[in-house]
């Protein structure tokens, strides 16, 4: 096989020095972490690799000499570096070269012993391919972390291929911690050798995050202990609480923020990202809420909106009597049976003014209840809305109630011309059997059932419009509620701190690698440059892509 | 080591196929699209606009012009970022993966890479395709549960579509790489 180098890029300016970095004999690669620099003592450098293999149970090794031609009489290097293979034994034994003012690069790797069939060279040929190590790290392509029922030791056996390589980057995290500003014994380059890379805000919040997140788990877990109790599973409060669309929201609000501030730990890259959207997601929601709050409250919305509530529910209530009027007299031309259509329209019409006044009755107060629940603004927009399609399926009862009238009406004529009908051709439904069977009637039942048959079916045209008309309206209701509650789920759904990386910082959202060949010199090892792949915007979810 | 040579593809098209060969373990294959061509982009824009002109006569109102013209342009834009693919290329690197790059008119440029340990073979399918029967190139991904199974069939070149000649010059070349990978594979040093 070819044999592959992982080379960083941060290291190719790097003085000369010795390699160091992991050998994955199963894909032949060898994985550079770190150079280190001369003047140096073997003994320190094996005993810090013995210390990094302990820490990070990755089998870090001397892999081989890197050396950075600047002037042109360093002739002796080369041979000095020859020398280290002798202190060194790692099998192959890698030979990095980089001329000045070249682009090209030299490498060489030679086998101690010499294998046993007689085809294959002595030196193999080498891939250099170049990554960027701070990429790769805050990318998370590697693997999630080793399960706990894996032995201690090289747990290296599950991840094959480029995951290995990702997997070694990024369990080696106790090599970087050491910069050149540090008064260690070994000088060592990688990407945090110019200094580590670290934020006062995260480490502050890291600290502070403890104690807020105990505090808020106790609280919410009192508030849902609260809900849960016995008063509220009484009947008619338990009934009204599954309705309501507010407590449906205020339920899984509580659920989601008791799941961001449990005092566990987030195990995989995906729960974390979950767990920042939600957190991102509440965030939204309270700061639009409070928004509306302070525009309801100003400039006396409230008031204005409670003095055009009555006038708005009456003009509801004429419509509906107009439409009333229209249905008793010959609507759209059709000609209904005078009688049943008189008692369903006074019917009606006497449940809208019964109707209406109610909200007359209760039109001093509204100005006070829609101030209180303006104030629950404030616990979020979604909680907002979700008051208003409350507020709305109230205001509406009427309609809900003429849409069951008008359904239970049709149902049982249907069901009873149905039954007829059998009748009719001399057949009955058979229970026990559950079928339809002939059944030979008297002539008595078969005059009668006949009589009804015919008045039934005379008097389908004006049930059938009054359930048609009533249905439209109640579906008319039920889409503006639909509606509100698609922008509920909107808000409460919608992956912003994930938008928000993809924007951002590309590369913390990686869904995999790409190769681009570098220019090429015949009689040289290939360059190739590894980069991550952007995750596409089409393909977004609340989890991300696995890598590969 | 460069070489370029013209085909044609499934509806007569030319294709311009370009190899390149790196290193003996590493070969690129770019197979470029007819251009978008003048005359159908003319053709299009005049009739969206005379649509839009009948419309205005019909109407009299000038918001339809300059609709007409977003839509054409919008329309443009969209199709040069998001559908005319102008180059497809195969990178294929021994014991590495390959890899699958398309680039649009617009430079934007879409990559799938896939490791060398999931890739079965590269083979030659036929396939109907609306009233032809076409070959096209795929590479079999193994099936990770069943060691002789595929779980996976990718086209490459989808765009492109090249013909037979065009197919067999990069099947060959490929199979020399596959060949020579799976031999080292089979025997570790």
């Amino acid at each position: 096989m070819v044999l592959k180098a992982f080379f960083p890029t941060c290291c190719a300016s790097a003085d000369s020095g010795l390699l160091v970095g992991r050998w994955v004999p199963e894909q032949s690669s060898a994985v550079v972490l770190a150079v280190v620099h001369f003047p140096f003592i073997p003994i320190q450098v094996k005993e810090l690799l013995a210390q990094v293999q302990q820490a990070s149970r990755v089998g870090v090794a001397v892999l081989g000499t890197w050396c950075h031609r600047r002037q042109e009489s360093e002739e002796s290097l080369g041979h000095f570096l020859e020398g280290l293979s002798a202190i060194f034994s790692h099998e192959p034994w890698l030979q990095l070269c980089r001329e000045r003012g070249s682009k090209f690069w030299s490498c060489k790797a030679t086998h101690r012993q010499v294998p046993a069939s007689p085809g294959a060279p002595g030196q193999d040929q080498v891939m250099l391919i170049f990554y960027d190590q701070r990429k790769v790290l805050l990318s998370q392509l590697h693997p999630p972390a080793a399960l706990p029922d894996h032995q201690a030791g090289d747990a290296t056996a599950s991840a094959g291929g480029l995951a290995a390589v990702f997997d070694t980057v990024a369990r080696s995290e106790v090599l970087f911690r050491s910069d050149q500003f540090d008064e260690g014994p070994v000088r060592l380059s990688h990407w945090q050798s110019e200094g580590v890379e670290a934020s006062i805000l995260v480490e502050l919040a890291k600290q502070a995050s403890g104690p807020i997140c105990l505090l808020l788990a106790c609280l919410l877990s009192l508030i849902s202990a609260a809900s849960t109790s016995r008063v509220f599973k009484l009947w008619p409060l338990s009934f009204i609480w599954s309705k309501l669309s507010t407590c449906e929201q205020l339920r899984h609000r509580l659920g989601q923020l008791t799941l961001i501030f449990s005092t566990q730990k987030a195990e995989n890259p995906a729960q974390l990202m979950r767990k920042a959207n939600m957190l991102v997601s509440v965030f939204l929601d309270v700061a639009l809420g409070l928004a509306l709050l302070s525009w309801l409250h100003g400039k006396d919305r409230i008031g204005q909106l409670a003095d055009a509530l009555v006038p708005v529910a009456d003009h509801v209530a004429e419509e509906l009597q107009h439409l009333l009027q229209w249905l008793m007299g010959a609507p759209a031309g059709l000609k209904m049976n005078r009688a049943l259509d008189q008692v369903l329209g006074r019917f009606f019409l006497y449940h809208i003014h019964l109707w209406i006044s109610y909200i007359h009755l209760m039109s001093p107060f509204i100005e006070r209840i829609l101030w209180h629940l303006g104030l629950s603004a404030c616990l979020g927009l979604t909680v907002a809305l979700s008051i208003l399609s409350d507020i709305i399926a109230l205001l509406t009862f009427h309609i809900y109630c003429f849409y069951v009238y008008g359904a239970r009406l049709y149902c049982m004529k249907i069901c009873g011309l149905s039954s007829l009908w059998r009748l009719f051709r001399g057949k009955k439904w058979n229970v026990l059997r559950q079928r339809v069977d002939s059944c030979s009637y008297d002539l008595d039942q078969l005059f009668i059932g006949t009589l009804l048959f015919t008045i039934l079916v005379f008097l389908l045209p004006t049930t059938a419009l009054y359930y048609l008309v009533f249905t439209l309206l109640r579906l008319l209701v039920v889409t503006v509620q639909g509606l509100i509650h698609l922008l509920v789920d909107l808000v409460n759904s919608l992956p912003l701190y994930s938008l928000g990386l993809r924007l951002c910082r590309p590369y913390r959202l990686a869904a995999g690698v790409k190769f681009r060949v570098l220019e090429h010199e015949a009689g040289r090892p290939l360059r190739l440059l590894m980069q991550e792949v952007k995750v596409q915007t089409s393909r977004f979810s609340l989890t991300r892509p696995n890598a590969g | 080591m460069e070489a370029e040579q013209s085909f044609s593809d499934i509806c007569g098209g030319r294709l311009a196929l370009q190899r390149r060969y790196y290193s003996p373990s590493c070969r690129e294959f770019c197979v470029s699209c007819p251009r978008l061509s003048l005359r159908s982009l003319t053709a299009v824009t005049c009739t969206v606009w005379l649509a839009a002109y009948g419309l205005f006569t019909l109407c009299e109102n000038s918001m339809i012009l300059s609709a007409a013209i977003f839509i054409t342009l919008l329309g443009l834009l969209g199709y040069l970022h998001f559908v005319k693919i102008d180059q497809e290329t195969l990178l294929i690197i021994d014991s590495l993966g390959i890899q699958m790059t398309s680039s649009y008119a617009s430079g934007k440029e879409s990559t799938t890479f896939i490791e060398m340990g999931k890739v079965k073979d590269l083979v030659i399918n036929e396939a109907i395709y609306m009233q032809k029967v076409i070959y096209y190139l795929c590479i079999l991904l193994k099936d990770p549960v069943e060691p002789h199974g595929i779980s996976q069939v990718v086209p490459v070149f989808q765009s492109a579509k090249p013909r037979l000649d065009c197919l067999i010059e990069v099947y060959r070349s490929c199979q020399e790489i596959l060949a020579h990978q799976k031999a080292t594979s089979a025997s570790p040093m």
